[in-house]
């Protein structure tokens, strides 16, 4: 019996801190008033998914996805079990890149918005953009 | 409250997932063993990852490389300004003595030169070890950026990987100097146009291989091209597009810390 809640445990204490990640960023998302600090929580959560997605790709006993003699193993057969799967690795390599460059854009958005309404607090945005109408 | 609710539902739906490294997991069953067992026969390319990024999954890559281009220039037009108001006083230091000169409007301003710099704010101060030791370190760093591009096929890295480590080498320059000096050496015009050629160079290297009628991004007309054997034809193939990629990466990490840093204006920044 606690063999079994152990090994539950085990088998899934990443995929419950992915989530306690996540949920920390969509708190933070949902609930603060400043801009910055949104943007904070939304990068919170992509490194949830990005870590996710690496950990989706773990295999018991098996090595990175580098084939370490290129020549001896030409001819011999490949075997799967033995590397790790890599296409999460590529997804991720290119969604960490992408998630610098939308965070500039993001940055410089709010440099904008602050040049514009003087404060990055959306209750105090909002009054703002009810006037100008 | 949501987000506690939301989360003991994920939890639960944690319980259906495969143990964690399991072989069998469905994720690592479908096209994985595939790349895994065929990488090294189609591409002589020992590191899977970057044949999978830019070899099977080219066009992805492309279009990731595109998004990095256009958050370049969204940032570019949404901060960049182009009036530039001279303020009445110039602050400028002379670099042996130490002494600040305040210059008002009328006065005469040093001539460029390596006695005197520019300051902006009233109380910068002289960070010799700081800009001696970034002189030191920059070229290595470069070297490595360099490395990391080249020698992706073998080892982990890549193009994305190495055209960060390019561009840090270029912010370390501009934070451990001011970004005048940094600008002078790398103007906005060079970045935008080498963020323009590694964009080039991807697509157009795609529609190379259309006009010698093979499919979009098929690296094998360089085996037709050059005379080599299909397989290291991909390799070399995949060498050249992340050169474009790491070249992208490089510009626009550069270009997305000087409007950053200096709010659009391009003068002395952080």
């Amino acid at each position: 019996m606690v063999d079994g809640v152990i090994e539950i445990i085990v088998s899934r204490i990443n995929y419950w801190v992915y989530i306690a990640l996540m949920m920390i960023g969509l708190y933070g998302i949902i609930i603060k008033n400043n801009i910055m600090k949104k943007i904070i929580g939304l990068s919170i959560l992509q490194t949830a998914v990005i870590l996710f997605f690496v950990s989706i790709g773990a295999k018991m006993n098996a090595t990175i996805p580098i084939i370490d003699h290129p020549n001896a193993s030409a001819h011999t057969a490949i075997s799967a079990t033995h590397f790790i799967n890599p296409l999460p690795h590529v997804l991720m390599l290119t969604a960490i890149v992408v998630a610098v460059a939308t965070l500039g854009v993001a940055l410089s958005m709010i440099i904008k918005i602050y040049r514009e309404y003087n404060t990055l607090e959306e209750d105090e945005i909002l009054p703002q953009l009810r006037e100008d109408k | 409250m949501l987000t506690v609710f939301l989360g003991g539902l994920l939890i639960y739906g944690s319980f259906d997932f495969p143990l964690w490294g399991d072989p069998a997991a469905p994720a690592s069953i479908h096209v994985s063993p595939y790349y895994i067992e065929n990488t090294l026969k189609d591409t002589s390319v020992p590191n899977i990852v970057t044949a999978v990024l830019a070899d099977y999954r080219g066009y992805d890559t492309m279009f990731e490389t595109v998004v990095i281009f256009a958050a370049g220039i969204a940032c570019l037009f949404l901060l960049r300004t182009y009036k530039t108001v001279e303020p009445d006083i110039q602050l400028y230091r002379h670099i042996p003595t130490g002494i600040t000169l305040r210059i008002e409007k009328g006065g005469k301003f040093p001539a460029d030169s390596r006695y005197f710099e520019r300051l902006d704010s009233a109380w910068v101060p002289y960070g010799l070890i700081v800009k001696t030791t970034c002189r030191l370190v920059i070229p290595f760093i470069q070297i490595f950026a360099l490395y990391v591009i080249a020698h992706g096929h073998y080892s982990p890295g890549g193009g994305f990987q190495g055209g960060v480590i390019m561009g840090a080498s270029l912010v370390l320059f501009a934070i451990a100097f001011d970004l005048r000096s940094a600008i002078r050496r790398m103007g906005e015009r060079v970045i935008m146009l080498l963020a323009t050629l590694g964009v080039g160079i991807y697509a157009g290297f795609g529609i190379l291989s259309m006009l010698l009628e093979k499919n979009y991004l098929d690296y094998s007309v360089l085996a037709n091209l050059f005379a080599f054997d299909p397989a290291s034809a991909h390799s070399h193939g995949i060498l050249i597009v992340e050169i474009g990629v790491g070249i992208v990466v490089m510009a626009v990490m550069v270009l997305l810390y000087y409007i950053l840093a200096s709010a659009g204006k391009n003068d002395e920044g952080l």
